[in-house]
């Protein structure tokens, strides 16, 4: 990652009104944003978009996010790239689940926004 | 194994049906002339009787109702 | 093609299949990949019972007596029916006690006798020889018949054939190379020789095949059937003056029922019989199936028997054997094949019972008679030889030699005189003679050693005089007018109207007199005395079955005297081999860790008991150990403690079930109480879910719309009005989830009443009119009017609608959409009056596997939980619980991308008198 380069935040959720406040968000923090509603859209915009982090939701159409994040872990090209799961379901197995695939942060909804941008700012720090 | 006490008891019968069946005076019934599709009736008696007691003791030894 | 050397060649081949298959059945039995544990295959075995007698006798005795054959087969089709109690008791004492044969059982259960045992043996030695002798005859006959093929000639006296020149003694000498071969290649503590078996359920197919083969050539090759057959017999002079040769008098009656208990008797107690059903079998369930298809067999074989000996009779009026029918017949047909066939199968009819009989008998002869004999004899020192087995199998090859040179001898003697079904009966009833003890064994604790002894004697010399000598008589080695006027010339002893009795053939009239004396000595005498100890300790294993190994004697021997003996009889590695296993059995490291206790006295008598029988391994074990024998009263009161234990434990037995019935209702009910905790977890896991996602909308927006005052107003409108829809998502998930839980605890508020459902439909509709306008989406409604009446809660029902035609008009196209209501009266599969509702939309349609999962709670169409379109996913299993709730049922017809059919029904309620809200 360079200086000059902003930083490239990928959304993956399928919940439109949540991408909507994410997205606004992101970009008002001054990052690069990409959307996309399902666990195959986020894959192949991994690829396309080459984000520096991607905010990936759990439960998604087509793949869920663990899916997503194994794949993503397991793509050497992929490797540097800074995953945070969202979820509804807070409950422990399923943030250790998160976590032992690789995910470098867990985020249950709902979540402060303030508490995430810092999140985000000290991942890619 | 014949384990249950009811398929003992019902094979017992079986054989009390036999041993009736097969003797005097019920085989005197069937101990007179005439025939069965042209097969003496006598014969005949016996031989489906025979049968029917195989039938019934496969039945009650096979039959999974104990 | 039939010269004599061509069916020895045949005889020969076919001995030789029998043997591979003996030899292939114990290889597999050494392996341990059984061949013979099958219920059919001992099924089959059993089938060793029907000997040439059946083969070509029957044939024989129906000829001269009509139906008068069948008894000797239904009787085993009775014993069968006793298999739940007679058959099951036995092999479970006899498996319990090892017991290796008939004379071993009585002897075993009268206190372990070796009187009593030599007793039997002789019994069945003696008994078993006319009928061993029968088999010689009969298949030396049927050589000789088809030797002379295509004529047929009678085979000649055997008094006229020299010696060397007598088929039969060729036969016997073949056949005791062949048992030999067979039986005795090993020594084994049980007693099984499952190769022998294999062959003998081989033998058994053969000579069924053979029977029924020239019974469907007689029948329908040289006949038009059955009733042909009997048409052309009843013209037959010599049928004229018989009615079918059925008994008609009183007696005759007798004589009939007579040789239905005899057979039935003999169908457990000859020898190889027992052997079969009892020491041969490696499983008590086997006996299950063959209740049914042992007496089929018999059936089966016995199906033509009475036709073909008409069919006989009908072409050869004179000169011709009866008992040569089933050669003769395909003989003058020219059947070549078939007559080979039929022999072979006679041949192994004769063989099957030549081995099997001759093997038990061999086992007797050593276990009961010589060895005891051996070791009273200080002349052979026995007690010093160190490997006995060797010797056992000796004396057993000589035994068969013998037992087949008697045979032979008493063909010679009294074979001519009878025709084969009577020799035959003449063992019947000498086997007979065990039953008094044999049953009393199982069923009486009273019998005695020497009640037992009685009997048997008392029995056996009835038997001896007023069957076997009139037979030797009959012969001509006897004068003749001892049969006439009776023994000392006394009138009344005459042989074959003892006391007077007249007016039974001389099977019935030996059977009444011997089992008569027989019973009346059996119990008389055992009456005479209380049974001693150990008759009383073996009366208990016996009769009440499970007392096994009850010490009957204080004192001991431990490994260092035991394992001698028993190497002695068995060789050093099997006993070496069984005593590990015993002490791995026992839970001790090794042999020498075994105790010497009661308990490994027991185990090594039972091991040597095997070997040479229970008398004699009685005897061994009491040379080495010292003991001291309990008085009758210890005995009786151990029993009395093993018997109240034992009442103890049934008891026992019972809480203990009780407790595990108990325990597995519990544990169900827990397992149910889980699921259902399971269920509501996952239900509380999925609503936090589905209140999370709406409320993170919104504290992200009014997070934003807070921190951030200089959004710029479109912005703020639409994020704000994002806010107010989440929310009204949220109220409406939660009145929703509150509504269910109503619905579920069944606490809901219903104000039913009659109504008509066409006017909620239509009401409904009006107010989901503006929607339907908004996306451009034509709605129909199709209702009679004024439509039939339902019992139902207005608002519930209104709810149904709305639910039914919103979930309509989320899934169809924009401005294309058509949805249709449809109301009618049908009636319901049980033929009750019900209205049906339809609400139709050419929507994208639900897969059919999702069919039932859409009224699940949370789940909705397409990939489930992942999919998010609008909704709670809790609509329709709400309606559906309403619709249940009146009556009605809820359900989806649809094919995918055709639309969707969402139908429900509702009780018709005849009533019309409604009430206008």
């Amino acid at each position: 990652m360079t200086e000059s380069r902003k930083a490239r935040i990928l959304i993956a959720d399928d919940e439109p009104n949540i991408v909507l406040s994410l997205e606004f968000l992101m970009k008002k923090e001054g990052f690069e944003v990409a959307v996309v509603g399902d666990g195959e859209a986020a894959l192949q915009k991994a690829a396309e978009f080459a984000p520096d982090l991607i905010l990936l939701d759990v439960m998604m159409p087509k793949k869920s996010g663990y899916e997503v994040c194994e794949a993503l872990r397991a793509d050497p090209a992929r490797a540097g790239v800074k995953i945070i799961m969202l979820t509804a379901k807070g409950r422990e197995t399923e943030v250790a689940k998160g976590l032992a695939l690789g995910a470098d942060a867990y985020i249950t909804k709902p979540f402060s926004t303030k508490d995430m941008v810092a999140r985000i700012k000290s991942l890619l720090a | 194994m014949i384990r249950s006490r009811l398929t003992a008891q019902r094979l017992f019968a079986l054989f009390l049906l036999g041993v009736v069946l097969f003797n005097f005076p019920v085989l005197h019934i069937f101990n007179r002339g005439g025939d069965v599709f042209g097969i003496p009736l006598l014969y005949a008696y016996l031989m489906v009787i025979w049968l029917v007691l195989i039938g019934l003791l496969a039945v009650t030894v096979e039959g999974g109702t104990d | 093609m039939l010269q004599g050397w061509v069916i020895v060649v045949v005889s020969l081949v076919y001995l030789g299949i029998l043997f591979a298959i003996a030899w292939y059945g114990d290889h597999r039995a050494d392996t341990g990949r059984s061949l013979i544990s099958s219920p059919v295959v001992y099924a089959l075995s059993l089938g060793v019972y029907c000997t040439t007698w059946t083969f070509y006798g029957s044939v024989g005795r129906a000829a001269a007596s009509g139906v008068g054959f069948l008894p000797i087969y239904l009787g085993p089709t009775l014993l069968f029916a006793l298999a739940g109690f007679v058959l099951m008791k036995m092999l479970r004492v006899a498996k319990a006690n090892r017991i290796t044969s008939i004379a071993d059982f009585v002897a075993s259960r009268y206190g372990k006798s070796q009187l009593l045992g030599g007793l039997v043996t002789i019994i069945a030695v003696v008994g078993i020889i006319p009928y061993i002798a029968l088999q010689l005859k009969a298949v030396s006959n049927s050589f000789s018949v088809i030797e002379s093929y295509p004529q047929i000639i009678m085979p000649a006296s055997v008094a006229a054939v020299p010696l060397h020149q007598d088929g039969a003694l060729y036969v016997a000498i073949i056949l005791a190379g062949f048992t030999i071969l067979f039986g005795t290649r090993h020594l084994d503590a049980t007693e099984r020789h499952e190769g022998m078996v294999a062959a003998i359920a081989f033998e058994s197919i053969i000579k069924l095949v053979a029977f029924l083969a020239v019974g469907i050539f007689v029948v329908w090759g040289i006949h038009d059937g059955f009733a042909d057959i009997f048409a052309k017999a009843a013209a037959l002079p010599a049928m004229a003056q018989r009615s079918g040769g059925a008994p008609v008098t009183p007696v005759a009656y007798g004589s009939w029922g007579a040789l239905l208990f005899l057979a039935m008797f003999a169908s457990l107690l000859l020898p190889r019989q027992f052997q079969i059903a009892i020491v041969e079998n490696v499983n008590p369930g086997h006996l299950r199936r063959a209740v049914w298809m042992f007496p089929l067999y018999l059936l089966l074989i016995n199906l033509f028997v009475l036709p073909v000996a008409l069919a006989g009779m009908i072409h050869f009026p004179t000169g011709v054997d009866a008992d040569t029918f089933v050669l003769t017949l395909p003989m003058a047909h020219q059947q070549e094949f078939l007559t080979l066939f039929v022999y072979i199968g006679g041949l192994s009819a004769a063989t099957g019972m030549v081995i099997v009989e001759t093997i038990a008998l061999s086992t007797m002869v050593c276990n009961d008679l010589v060895m005891p004999a051996l070791f009273r004899l200080p002349f052979f020192r026995l007690e010093e030889r160190s490997d006995l087995s060797g010797l056992l199998l000796t004396i057993r090859r000589v035994a068969i030699g013998v037992i087949l040179a008697l045979g032979y001898l008493y063909f010679r003697i009294a074979g001519e005189a009878h025709a084969l079904v009577s020799i035959g009966l003449i063992s019947f009833v000498a086997v007979a003679q065990f039953a008094p003890a044999v049953f009393g064994a199982l069923y009486w604790k009273g019998g005695t050693r020497d009640g037992a002894l009685a009997g048997l004697l008392v029995g056996f010399m009835v038997w001896g005089y007023t069957l076997m000598l009139p037979s030797f008589a009959k012969s001509g080695w006897l004068p003749v007018d001892f049969m006439s006027s009776g023994m000392f010339g006394l009138d009344i002893l005459r042989p074959q109207s003892l006391f007077g009795l007249t007016g039974f053939d001389e099977i019935t009239h030996c059977m009444i007199w011997s089992l008569l004396g027989n019973t009346v000595a059996y119990a008389g005498v055992s009456l005479l005395r209380a049974p001693t100890a150990r008759e009383a300790h073996q009366a208990a294993v016996f009769v009440s079955g499970n007392i096994e190994g009850l010490p009957v004697w204080r004192g001991s021997a431990g490994v260092t005297d035991l394992l001698p003996l028993v190497a002695r009889f068995l060789g050093a590695e099997k006993a070496k081999a069984a005593f590990a296993e015993y002490a791995q059995h026992r839970g001790v490291f090794g042999i020498n860790g075994l105790k010497a206790d009661a308990g490994l006295v027991l185990f090594a008598e039972n091991l040597l008991a095997g070997a040479i029988g229970s008398g004699s391994a009685r005897a061994m074990v009491a040379s080495v150990v010292e003991e001291e024998p309990l008085g009758i009263d210890e005995v009786m009161h151990i029993l009395d403690e093993a018997s109240q234990m034992r009442s103890y434990s049934i008891e026992l037995e019972a809480k203990s079930r009780e407790l595990q019935e108990a325990t597995t209702e519990l544990r169900d009910a827990n397992a149910r109480l889980r699921e259902l905790d399971r269920m509501k977890d996952d239900f509380i896991s999925t609503v936090t879910h589905e209140l999370r996602t709406p409320l993170t909308s919104i504290r992200a927006f009014s997070e934003m719309l807070h921190e951030d005052p200089d959004i710029d107003v479109t912005e703020r409108v639409r994020f704000l009005g994002i806010i107010v829809s989440e929310t009204e998502r949220l109220s409406r998930l939660i009145n929703q989830i509150l509504d269910l839980a109503k619905l579920d605890s069944g606490r809901g508020e219903w104000s039913v009443n009659t109504l008509r459902p066409g006017e909620v439909i239509r009401e409904a509709a009006d107010s989901m009119l503006a929607l339907f306008h908004e996306k451009a989406v034509s709605l129909e409604l199709d209702l009679p009017d004024p439509g039939p009446a339902a019992l139902a809660d207005r608002d519930r029902l209104m709810q149904v609608m709305v639910n039914l035609l919103s979930n309509a008009l989320k899934f169809v196209p924009k401005s294309e959409g058509r949805v249709s209501v449809v109301l009618r009266v049908t009636s319901s599969p049980d033929m009750k009056k019900i209205i049906r509702v339809s609400v139709t939309d050419n929507g994208p349609g639900i897969r059919l596997e999702d069919q039932e999962l859409i009224f699940e709670k949370f789940r909705q169409g397409g990939d489930v939980m992942t999919d998010k379109p609008q909704g709670t996913g809790l609509g329709l299993p709400i309606t559906r619980q309403i619709v249940e709730y009146f009556g009605g049922r809820l359900w989806v017809e649809s094919t995918l991308t055709k639309g969707a059919c969402f139908v429900f029904t509702l009780p018709l309620h005849e009533d019309d008198n409604i009430e206008n809200k």
